[in-house]
């Protein structure tokens, strides 16, 4: 069984309530479409859960297959610095297919951040090792393609489905709860 | 026959690469080889082995690790995967005699008629230190490997 062997702490992203007894992380590619096709679904899984489940993202970015998701992962953390982190997340997500450099830079400045300094962060790999962090501690956590979803530090092997998620996380409440 | 297991030594090969390129486990001699076997080129990419372990590729460098893919496809369709996916290790062709070597290695699985998704980890002296065969439809995660290597004798 594939454990997370990188336990959650501040430094991580996480959505929902803070102390929620259920922790979903996902391992993501801003440029995967399966990450494309999974945001929404782990959006209505929160909603569905409330308080009880939070969402932790990790980096995990393929690029030698995506060319852009490093980029884009370096973006998250750039608009993390200044707060914005699940914001910057979203409109990646929601625009998955106009990603590129230009529009990396479109969407920080439509947040109010400043383009010449994502670009110069680009540059200058300010972000690169804290993104190739996440991504060996994903590696060391038996990620094995994106996404790849852990809920509460064990791996989940499931169909990355509302009704599998909902159902599977029920019964890990369930036992909780006795 | 289940795969080889540790301290089998690991029988030699010689595949195809490339249309007029061979490989033998042989040349690898010297150095840890993680030999990667999966079924199929082309299967849904993100969620596919090779582009983890490519991904993840300089981790095994670090233990001067040599990585192999090895699935039935021909050298054809190696090439175009591989050029798609920019891969930075070889894939090997089991493909005439289909299967061969995977039989040899106990991963092959004949109802689909491709490789089973084996790992094995090869010491420098060509003796087979770590099989993993993952369950059906899991791609294995190269943490198990990572693993193996660090724990090699230096």
């Amino acid at each position: 069984m594939a454990t997370l062997k990188v336990p959650i702490s501040a430094k991580d992203h996480i959505r929902g309530n803070q102390n929620a007894p259920i922790t979903l992380v996902e391992y993501g590619d801003f440029q995967c479409p399966y990450c494309g096709r999974a945001y929404p679904i782990l959006e209505q899984v929160l909603e569905n859960f409330g308080d009880y489940v939070r969402l932790v993202f990790r980096h995990f970015p393929l690029a030698d297959l995506h060319p852009f998701a490093q980029m884009a992962s370096e973006t998250t953390e750039f608009a993390s610095s200044h707060k914005l982190f699940w914001e910057t997340h979203d409109l990646i997500f929601e625009n998955q297919f106009k990603l590129s450099e230009s529009f990396l830079i479109e969407i920080v400045e439509s947040l109010g951040l400043s383009g010449q300094k994502l670009l110069a962060a680009l540059e200058a790999g300010t972000y690169t090792s804290i993104v190739r962090e996440s991504f060996l501690g994903g590696v060391r956590s038996g990620v094995n393609g994106t996404p790849t979803l852990y809920i509460n530090e064990e791996r989940y092997n499931g169909p990355v489905e509302f009704p599998e998620l909902v159902n599977f996380i029920e019964t890990v409440l369930l036992k909780q709860a006795r | 026959m289940s795969i080889l297991q540790p301290k089998v030594k690991a029988p030699d090969f010689t595949l195809h690469v490339t249309p007029d390129q061979t490989l033998s486990l042989s040349e690898l001699r010297g150095k840890p080889v993680i030999l990667a076997f999966y079924p199929a080129d082309w299967s849904p990419v993100c969620s596919d082995e090779m582009s983890l372990f490519n991904a993840v590729l300089p981790e095994f460098r670090k233990y001067k690790a040599d990585l192999v893919g090895i699935s039935v496809d021909s050298y054809w369709c190696h090439s175009a995967f591989s050029k798609n996916s920019n891969l930075h290790f070889p894939l090997l062709a089991d493909f005439e005699p289909k299967g061969k070597v995977a039989k040899q290695y106990g991963a092959y699985d004949e109802k689909t008629g491709t490789c089973e998704r084996a790992l094995f980890v090869i010491d420098r002296d060509g003796t087979i230190v770590w099989s993993y065969l993952s369950p059906t439809g899991e791609n294995p995660g190269a943490d198990g490997v990572l693993e193996v290597l660090e724990n090699l004798p230096k």
